[in-house]
């Protein structure tokens, strides 16, 4: 491995990554992401794992130009705050454009996407992505 | 006698945002302006930086899943049909069976006959299903079609996906009546292992090739089954560029009334292995109960499956579960060939 990513770390988030996977507190009822040992607001270890919906409203947004190795061709990267209802999530942003440029309030959907390459050989690392809503359905 | 039979419970399709202009290619590389007037394609989808065949089969599996009303764990079988494979070894179909919550209890496998073979995992989910050996499948064609920059190959190949869902009949959009399968050994296409793009054996590529894998195919359908062109609304083909698929319908008696609907490369180029999988998606778009559909995806190497198929009162329901291959026609944005360049890793870099 040549870079700062980890194969196992990528592999045992999957499903948060892949799904959006998050966790409902059972003592407080609120959801967070991507899921932890115990619930951020309360403290219970008492969780559920729900999977959140692959479609919400876009809250605020950056564009960032430093990116990580790996994603230069990616360049620039633009990072979401997207409000999926149970929860927010921060997420890559994809297929922005000068015609598509993101706004504050837009409908965004989660997609499958190459987040970072690990050089020529290495792991191709995948995640879902948001981007402007054409409908793609939830399955 | 008609073999046995499998419906089709969900297609979905998916082409990427990004457009180039045909007209950059031979700006770039100094060819004619006229040169790729003959393929009849004007631009070619390209897929965007952070896009493979994997990303893309994954958004054409989710939209038909969608349709066919079923929960990804109920599929058993994934086929991935693929010249573009993202890993050498590493399945495509593993990744997208995660990604979409098919997995642990289903096969998944990659499938490799340059642009047919996603049709082969289509008529062995048929023969899977049909056996009762699984109630689901997932068939998957996908591709970011590569070719030798400034090579004539570079005007068609382009990216795009389609997939379907393969049940029992019962509940289906459309039944797989009748299928047939056609192969040679024909040195028409090929890519080395290592070698990052495909070579054509030039005077091999048309008539030895497609002509003849697809008029076999469709004429061997046709003697098994007693159905002729005029029993038959539509006829997709294998489209390589947006000339080949008119001749060869017409010379099998088929007319542009039967043709036109399922043309999608005049659009967006040639997307391999979702070619005539997407013209038979869009197809599927339009079509009304009833209908019969002749199908007949290409491969090099070289082979032909001919697929009779017969639309159900079910299509209707179906069909505005997700976006349809129109909608994904339309949502284009056009690149030059520097953002090409970049998007399909032309440009050598050191990682």
């Amino acid at each position: 491995m040549s870079m700062d990513l980890s194969i196992s770390r990528h592999w045992r988030r999957k499903y948060s990554i892949y799904r959006l996977q998050a966790a409902r507190c059972k003592a407080c009822g609120r959801v967070h992401y991507p899921p932890r040992p115990a619930c951020p607001y309360c403290g219970s270890r008492d969780l559920e794992l729900v999977e959140l919906p692959k479609h919400g409203k876009l809250v605020s947004f950056t564009k960032v130009y430093a990116v990580p190795e790996g994603a230069r061709a990616q360049s620039p990267v633009y990072v979401g705050l997207v409000d999926l209802g149970a929860t927010k999530v921060v997420a890559e942003l994809t297929d922005i454009t000068d015609q598509t440029q993101p706004k504050e309030g837009m409908e965004v959907e989660a997609v499958l996407r190459r987040t970072r390459v690990d050089g020529e050989a290495g792991l191709i690392y995948y995640a879902l992505k948001f981007r402007p809503a054409i409908g793609v359905p939830d399955v | 006698m008609p073999g046995p039979q499998a419906g089709i419970h969900g297609w979905g399709a998916y082409i990427p945002i990004y457009r180039l202009p045909l007209s950059e290619i031979a700006r770039t590389w100094g060819w004619h302006p006229e040169q790729y007037k003959g393929l009849a394609v004007e631009e070619k989808a390209v897929a965007g930086p952070d896009e493979d065949a994997t990303t893309m089969g994954y958004e054409a599996a989710r939209n038909a899943i969608a349709r066919a009303q079923i929960k990804p764990s109920e599929i058993q079988a994934v086929f991935f049909g693929t010249e573009s494979k993202p890993y050498a070894v590493k399945p495509s179909a593993t990744i997208i069976a995660e990604a979409l919550g098919i997995t642990p209890l289903t096969m998944a496998s990659d499938l490799e006959f340059a642009c047919r073979a996603a049709s082969e995992g289509m008529r062995a989910l048929s023969g899977m299903a049909s056996s009762g050996l699984i109630k689901y499948g997932l068939v998957i064609g996908s591709d970011t079609a590569q070719a030798n920059p400034g090579d004539v190959l570079e005007f068609t190949a382009a990216s795009g996906a389609a997939a379907f869902v393969i049940g029992p009949t019962s509940g289906a959009a459309a039944i797989i009546e009748d299928s047939v399968t056609f192969v040679t050994d024909t040195p028409d296409f090929w890519r080395r292992a290592q070698e990052p793009y495909p070579l054509h054996g030039e005077g091999f590529t048309g008539e030895p090739a497609y002509f003849y894998h697809i008029k076999n195919a469709v004429k061997t359908l046709f003697d098994k089954s007693g159905l002729r062109p005029t029993d038959f609304k539509y006829a997709i083909f294998h489209q390589p560029n947006g000339k080949f698929p008119l001749k060869v319908g017409q010379d099998l008696g088929f007319t542009m009334e039967q043709l036109k609907d399922g043309l999608v490369t005049p659009m967006i180029g040639n997307t391999y292995n979702a070619s005539a999988l997407m013209g038979f998606a869009k197809v599927l778009d339009k079509a009304k109960p009833g209908d019969r559909i002749l199908l007949a995806p290409f491969g090099s190497g070289a082979g032909s499956d001919a697929y009779s198929i017969v639309v159900t009162d079910a299509v209707e329901a179906k069909k505005p579960l997700a976006p349809t291959v129109d909608q994904y026609l339309a949502r284009k944005v056009t690149i030059d060939y520097s953002a090409y360049s970049k998007n399909r890793g032309i440009i050598y870099v050191i990682k």
